[in-house]
């Protein structure tokens, strides 16, 4: 090689492995998106009325309906009871599990992966279907969606609280370790006051989501406003509708603002 | 000095923190009432006790008699994920790009800021149900659905990445005489695509988890298999179809976690 050749280098931004790895996630995502595209069921019939029937269900939204306001901030407040009983022992739980989780406070991988398969799974089952599983158990009403929210947030919480934990300063562990500290001492004095604001943090954000996801379980049964919308909707009032949907938009907007707020001065 | 020593050495090294302490008060005496309305006793506890047995018992062992249904309520759940996923962030780009308030005007970035919050401020599955009722039962109105969910996170939080760039790169591809595309395109996209790609990956997660849900209100997809077969008491088929759920949020969490280092 002349020196001229090797002057003239081709600068790449990326090695040929990433290169292929991209192309490859390229290629995936088109395939895939042209597999559903090509196999998804859509019945064209309903297709074509769709104009007809946003505007119908527009015109039969107007003007509302403010008599159902009573029933409907009645179940909001069986909503926000809902979201922050079910965010509480959502960490109660959620707490434990993610020690279990966290690999410097459990230096043991076998439990580490064990407590991560409870986060999956947690997860993975989306609050509706925990609240109709929590329906079987308890019946009808407003405990079964408080267990179904507190059930399908250890997942959420958990993996971010055992993920702060990992990310605490070793430095002052082993300090308290080597004064002597028991191991809940170092848990109490080490881990919790490094841990603290994301734990805060994160309590909060559930709890902004829980409002949200505890609005709809009503669906299936298990209290909240959801139960009013079902309501409304089965008897095909949709001036009801409205006033319920808009009650949902006026709380979760409030709740987004108390968060936000929050974290800006306290945490 | 001396009486700095001692009211140094009368400083507890812990002080009682009070208004924290009267807030957790409030809240464990609100904790108390808001479970008492909520149903929370021993009665419905033992009767949940007592329910809760013979519902796990009846869902043991799991049963795959019908897993061709099983098969097909999954396939159509990822396909309603795949698809709203492309639109939602075909659509949450440009929305993104409009919302970032460093690079529009306030009367742009307003007005899509607001749109942002409307999109996120509906749980997936009452939009659903909106949809629903607008183009009819099926597969359609979830992937509806889930593309007004993944506009709502992925713009809000790319609209906040493309707000905390560095603009000196910016102002190094506008001095070459780029224009307003060229600009977007090398000096603001390669600095926000690794993260774009982690919250639309991320997006691609929630989601399948979601996919699995609007088939309870007539949106398709698993959801409508899972509840058919609970309405019907067959917790065996509701147990495999869980296990058949989580699996498949497993493995997308491996994938998603693999298409993320690859962009890193």
């Amino acid at each position: 090689m002349t020196v001229t050749e090797a002057l003239h280098h081709d600068w790449q931004r990326f090695t040929l492995a990433q290169k292929l790895s991209r192309y490859a996630f390229y290629l995936a995502s088109v395939a895939a998106l042209v597999i559903s595209l090509r196999t998804i069921e859509v019945i064209p019939e309903f297709l074509y009325d769709a104009p007809t029937q946003m505007a119908d269900l527009i015109t039969r939204m107007w003007p509302l309906d403010w008599t159902y306001l009573q029933p409907t901030l009645t179940a909001l407040i069986e909503t926000l009871h809902i979201a922050t009983v079910g965010t509480f022992l959502a960490v109660l739980m959620a707490v434990p599990i993610g020690l279990l989780a966290a690999r410097n406070v459990t230096p043991s991988a076998p439990i580490n992966l064990f407590a991560k398969f409870v986060f999956v799974t947690s997860r993975s089952v989306n609050s509706l279907i925990w609240a109709l599983l929590f329906v079987a158990v308890f019946g009808p009403g407003p405990l079964a969606g408080t267990m179904a929210i507190a059930f399908r947030s250890i997942g959420f919480t958990g993996k971010l609280f055992a993920e702060a934990l990992e990310e605490a300063n070793m430095g002052s562990i082993e300090a308290l370790t080597a004064s002597g500290a028991s191991r809940f001492s170092t848990l109490l004095m080490g881990y919790w006051p490094q841990a603290r604001p994301a734990f805060w943090s994160i309590a909060l954000f559930r709890w902004d989501i829980n409002i949200r996801e505890s609005a709809v379980l009503g669906l299936v049964g298990a209290g909240g406003i959801g139960v009013a919308l079902e309501t409304a909707m089965s008897l095909l009032y949709w001036d009801q509708v409205a006033v319920v949907l808009l009650a949902i938009f006026a709380v979760v907007v409030l709740a987004e603002i108390i968060v936000t707020t929050v974290r800006t001065r306290l945490i | 000095m001396s009486t700095l020593d001692q009211t140094a050495a009368r400083r507890r090294a812990f002080t009682p923190n009070w208004p924290a302490r009267l807030f957790f008060l409030a809240f464990a005496i609100y904790l108390v009432y808001a479970a008492s309305r909520l149903g929370f006793n021993l009665e419905r506890m033992s009767y949940g006790l007592e329910h809760g047995q013979r519902f796990l018992a009846r869902m043991f062992p799991p049963s795959f008699a019908r897993s061709e249904l099983i098969i097909s309520g999954i396939v159509e759940s990822l396909q309603i994920a795949i698809i709203a996923s492309f639109f939602g962030i075909v659509l949450a780009l440009p929305v993104g790009f409009l919302a970032a308030r460093n690079l529009m005007p306030v009367w742009i970035t307003w007005p899509m800021r607001a749109f942002v919050a409307l999109c996120r401020s509906f749980h997936p599955i009452i939009v659903a149900i909106i949809f629903v009722k607008a183009i009819g039962f099926g597969a359609l109105a979830g992937v509806m659905a889930l593309i007004v969910a993944s506009v709502g996170f992925i713009s809000k939080l790319f609209a906040e990445a493309i707000e905390e760039i560095s603009l000196k790169q910016v102002e190094a591809v506008r001095a070459t005489g780029a224009g307003f595309f060229a600009v977007l395109v090398m000096g603001v996209l390669p600095q926000v695509l690794p993260r774009f790609i982690g919250f639309s990956t991320y997006q691609l997660d929630s989601n399948l988890r979601n996919s699995t849900m609007v088939g309870i209100v007539g949106g398709g997809g698993i959801g409508a298999t899972l509840f058919t077969a609970y309405q019907r008491f067959d917790f065996d088929v509701v147990l495999a179809i869980l296990i058949v759920i989580v699996g498949m949020i497993m493995v997308a969490e491996i994938v998603s976690g693999w298409a993320r280092r690859v962009f890193q």
